[in-house]
């Protein structure tokens, strides 16, 4: 393989990985402070990605205006589903819960089918973001230089609201102890809603990102990055921001790689992802970043 | 006193069987085609509830592996049962790898192969994942039902790929997986009602103290696993027998979700609870096309019913069981006599508060 | 709040009950008559096909307005989705079969026409192919027929038309691996153009995908490591749209070509001006200039309908495959299943509005001719015809 392709690759993983990135950001939020595998994140992304396309194609809102108003609607959208399928069923076991969220995956998917019909849509096309810069012989759209860019400053921001704010320091007194934490007078419900809408929120960006990058909008399209972002939020250590954007970027890149130098196994690729996923579980089940938990009796 | 109702209750079983039968033989005889494969998608369905049940509900391990179990089942039958002689039209692209070429098994023998690949293929996985918990043990499942998955897109000499196999003896009549439909619910009966069957339920009532008690987590694990990795195996290798026609994608992770639903509905850990659901479930949906297609009714065109209504309609009502309903029908219960019976008594007896002048009638 | 669910439940379930009656009621009310012939169809209408399954159906609906009798007795159509989805075609099938249709048209993919191949073969009843090109429809079913060329000849013409009209040396495939049409086809271009070239290493790269991907710069970048001459990816339109718009991306330079697929509005929309240019073959098909006078007379009613669309080749098919079906009964002169079946496979010389054909032993229409396409200011153009015998 000569130099120019190799960087060509090595491109198109960073900019596959850094989509990864920031969906699995919110599949670790909702983990974190949950334990709750959110099957319907990936179908959050879907219809925010439909939000995009209605408010831009039928509204008419400038772009610097749709955006805002998608995250908006989708933190909206994943609060209420918060508020109505996982909230009632806090204290119910947690297979309950888990059910619960692959029914509200099954229901978001079905609806999008049937409201926005099967048929694929494609996104508006931002032609300056789209377009080509080239690096010698190395072609990169604009939107893939933008996407890292973007998903390092939704970690930083998401780690300063962690870290420095009031509601991080209760989302992380909640994600250690929940019964405690409602003892010492923090509103759980709310800063679980605030969790969701966060969480939601980034896949919306997530989701704009990916519609301006790939055009084709289809109900079904949340499900397999849906499932990648939480293999790659599970390899990164899963509850740890900074580690699931390390795994979307491991993931994306492993992905692309694996084409590149074994371009017979292109057939396999979407298996690179469930058998890291194996791996990791078995060698280091917290993955790369995550803290070491015990069992409760 | 007792003995003289457990009398009853084998007059009360005889004729349910002999009716069922008798019931059965008259579907085989009378119906169409279309309602025959409905009942044959009923039978499959309860046999892949029944598999899954076992893990999740009598066992409490959650597993979402089913679809790829299932696969494992269904692609034994579809490479060992189709005719030699047409298999070069069937692997046009590639011709099909020559050591399984010219094999050619009866559909028998080619099922029960089926189910015991699927319990070896359980077996391996099942040393690694079973070691996890909870919902770590969902996502490695699944993700070991994908890779069977992608395994099988890509053995084109084996599976012939993506392109699927097709010319598989299908069956029309309903006795193969209605049959074997039975033969699982009874061996369910039994195994739960044997000592495995308790210790599995105690695994599903808390780990640490079945532990705790001498019982073997690991190995009581794997054989509930395993069991129902057999299960899956024939319940896939029927799915070919219907189908005729089968491919790789029609094995998808979101299949598994079908089958929870059916266990959700039926209730974790109710063997007749899977089997009514898994009823409901495969003739609901095919009741429910009526919301896929046009709808005149008082002479207005009703605009909500075009394609998709279905699966809406269908996703709301699972959402409604989950939060409302969590126990599903029939909850850990069995359907009995005692239960119908008391079940009628508690009714009657309802009417009586509200109406006292049934009182001493009975029936009316 | 439990009790108010249940009320809300009950009141679903009655109200999808009441309009379980209201529809068979509806169905039994014209069926009563005893003089309506019933034709089944069965085609995408939701999941990942359905813009093609629509395309046909509008075809095979303006069919039937045009021409809504034979024997004497009402046709009625009845429509049924296959989901994009194998296992759903077959039941589809299975259940227009149940409600007692004569013969049965689709479907677009031949994938789920192959899937209820099976049911029609044991049910012996007769179906009509509209563009299922693959060769395993047919092959083997005495039932099944088809008025669409068949992908041997499609493959031949693509690998013709890059070779002569384009001058290509080497070529690359991209196809759909999960994909029947899409792996057939291409491999039949690959046999083609190797004899062409004379030259085995001629194919320089084979990359695969699957239905439903996204991301292709991995597999694109490959191919232009290897730098062919042209590209030739079948395929569903929408992943084929986003091949060949990432493609351009990348700074591949060398044409892209396709198949019948890609005649979508679907493959514009996701394209956009990247697949300008782009290059199929198709069924011959073109308003411009109709082949007979039904065909101008198709054209016609098709604008009164739709004044702004483009007819694409497989509505004109969706038309044909309707009236082939006519043709046949007429010719029976009953609905007797075995008699329909007799009169397709003597079909001789039928005249459609894509083009005159006769039935071979196979049940494929023998067509000679393909229509060359071209995207062109976000349109599908005519380019030309390429015969093959």
């Amino acid at each position: 393989m000569d130099f120019p392709t190799f960087f060509q690759h090595l491109s198109n993983g960073i900019s596959l990985g850094s989509l990864y990135a920031l969906i699995a950001v919110g599949y670790t939020m909702v983990y974190g402070i949950l334990r709750l595998i959110n099957f319907a994140h990936g179908d959050i992304f879907m219809m925010a990605m439909y939000f995009a396309f209605f408010s831009i194609t039928l509204f008419h809102l400038p772009w610097y205006i749709a955006i805002v108003v998608v995250i908006l609607i989708t933190s909206v959208l994943g609060m209420l589903i918060e508020a109505a399928a996982y909230r009632p069923l806090r204290d119910a076991p947690k297979t309950s819960v888990l059910i619960s969220a692959i029914g509200v995956s099954f229901l978001l998917e079905n609806l999008a089918t049937y409201i926005f019909s099967g048929k694929p849509k494609s996104f508006p096309e931002f032609t300056y973001m789209t377009s080509t810069v080239q690096f010698g012989p190395v072609s990169v759209q604009r939107v893939s230089l933008l996407t890292p860019v973007v998903t390092l400053a939704a970690l930083a921001i998401l780690l300063y609201i962690i870290n420095r704010t009031k509601l991080g320091m209760a989302m992380r007194a909640v994600s250690k102890d929940y019964e405690t934490a409602r003892v010492m007078g923090i509103k759980i419900n709310r800063v679980i809603a605030a969790t969701f809408a966060i969480g939601s929120g980034l896949a919306a960006i997530g989701a704009i990102m990916w519609g301006v990058k790939y055009i084709r909008i289809e109900p079904m399209m949340g499900v397999m990055p849906g499932l990648k972002c939480f293999i790659a939020a599970v390899i990164g250590g899963i509850g740890n921001p900074v580690g699931a954007v390390l795994g979307g970027f491991i993931l994306g890149m492993g992905e692309v790689l694996l084409v590149a130098f074994i371009s017979q196994l292109t057939g396999w690729r979407d298996a690179f992802a469930f058998v890291a996923l194996i791996l990791v579980l078995l060698i280091r089940p917290t993955g790369i970043m995550g803290e070491k938990t015990t069992e409760k009796v | 006193m007792k003995k003289q109702y457990d009398k009853k209750r084998v007059v009360l079983n005889l004729i349910l069987i002999a009716a069922s039968v008798a019931l059965l033989i008259y579907a085989n005889e009378n119906m169409s085609f279309y309602s025959k494969r409905i009942i044959n998608l009923c039978a499959v369905y309860a046999i892949m509830g029944l598999s899954m049940n076992l893990i999740n509900g009598f066992t409490g391990m959650f597993s979402l592996g089913s679809a790829g179990f299932m696969a494992i089942g269904a692609y034994a039958v579809a490479i060992f049962t189709v005719p030699v002689d047409v298999r070069a039209e069937v692997f046009y692209l590639q011709p099909m790898w020559p050591l399984i070429a010219n094999i050619h098994i009866g559909f028998l023998p080619a099922m029960i192969l089926g189910g015991f690949l699927s319990a070896i293929a359980a077996f391996l996985i099942g040393f690694p994942v079973l070691r996890l918990r909870g919902d770590y043990l969902a996502i490695a499942t699944l993700g070991f039902s994908e890779i069977i998955r992608i395994a099988f897109t890509n053995l084109q000499t084996v599976t012939n790929g993506p392109l699927g196999i097709k010319y598989i003896p299908s069956f029309d009549e309903i006795w193969w997986p209605v049959g074997v439909a039975i033969v699982t619910t009874v061996f369910m009966f039994l195994l739960i009602k044997s000592t495995y069957g308790r210790a599995f339920k105690a695994i599903r009532e808390d780990e640490i103290a079945a532990e705790a008690m001498g019982i073997n987590l690991f190995k009581h694990k794997m054989l509930s696993f395993v069991i129902s990795g057999f299960m899956a195996g024939m319940g896939g290798a029927l799915m070919a027998g219907i189908l005729g026609t089968i491919d790789p994608k029609q094995f998808l992770f979101t299949l598994t979700y079908n089958f929870l639903l059916i266990i959700v509905l039926g209730g974790m850990g109710s063997i007749s609870g899977t089997i009514i659901s898994s009823v409901i479930v495969t003739a609901g949906l095919e009741w429910l096309r009526i919301a896929d297609e046009p709808m005149i009714m008082f002479g207005y065109h009703i605009p909500m019913f075009r394609p998709g209504f279905r699966m809406v309609v269908f996703s709301i009502l699972l959402m409604a069981i989950v939060l409302f309903f969590s126990k599903g029908l029939m909850g850990t219960k069995e359907l009995s006599w005692e239960l119908l019976g008391n079940w009628y008594k508690r009714q009657r007896a309802r009417f009586i508060k509200k109406d006292p002048s049934l009182k001493g009638g009975g029936s009316k | 709040m439990k009790k108010i669910l249940a009320v809300l439940l009950c009141m679903t379930l009655s109200v999808g009950l009441l309009a379980g009656c209201g529809s068979k009621a509806a169905t039994t009310g014209t069926a009563a008559a005893d003089d309506v012939i019933k034709i089944g169809v069965f085609e995408p209408l939701t999941g990942g096909s359905a813009a093609g399954g629509e395309l046909e159906v509008e075809g095979i609906k303006l069919a039937n307005q045009m021409h809504p009798e034979v024997l004497g007795k009402k046709v009625e159509l009845i429509i049924v989705d296959n989901k994009s989805d194998k296992a759903e075609s077959a039941t589809a099938v299975s259940r227009l079969i149940d409600q007692g249709v004569v013969s049965i048209i689709g479907s677009w993919g031949s994938g789920y026409s192959i899937a209820a191949g099976d049911v029609i073969k044991k049910a012996e009843i007769t179906a009509v192919g509209t563009s299922c090109t693959n060769m395993m429809v047919t092959k083997g079913n005495d039932w099944y027929f088809r008025v669409c060329f068949i992908d041997p000849f499609q493959g031949k013409i693509m690998a013709n038309y890059a070779f002569t009209r384009l001058g290509a040396k080497t070529a690359a495939i991209i196809q759909e691996v999960s994909n029947d049409y899409s792996v057939g086809l291409a491999s039949y271009f690959k046999d083609e153009f190797i004899r062409l070239t004379g030259d085995a290493n001629s194919i320089v790269e084979i990359a695969n995908y699957n239905t439903g991907d996204s991301d292709f710069s991995g597999i694109l970048t490959n191919v232009k490591a290897k730098n062919p001459d042209v590209i030739f990816a079948p395929g569903n339109f929408t992943e084929s749209a986003q091949v060949v718009k990432q493609g351009k991306k990348l700074g591949i330079t060398a044409p892209f070509i396709g198949g019948d697929t890609w005649e979508t509005g679907e493959f514009i929309d996701v394209g956009g001006a990247d697949v300008e240019g782009a290059v199929f073959s198709t069924f011959l098909f073109d308003e411009q200039a109709p082949l007979n006078d039904k065909a101008a007379k198709f054209i016609e009613e098709y604008k009164k309908v739709y004044p702004d669309k483009t007819i694409a080749a497989v509505t004109a098919l969706g038309y044909d495959s309707y009236i082939f079906t006519l043709d046949a009964i007429e010719r029976a002169g009953s609905t007797d299943p075995v008699a329909i079946q007799k009169a397709m496979a003597s079909t001789a010389g039928f005249e459609g509005i894509t083009g005159t054909f006769d039935i071979t032993a196979d049940g494929d229409a023998d067509k000679d001719i393909a229509a060359i396409k071209e995207v062109k200011n976000g349109e599908f153009v005519f380019k030309e015809t390429i015969t093959l015998k």
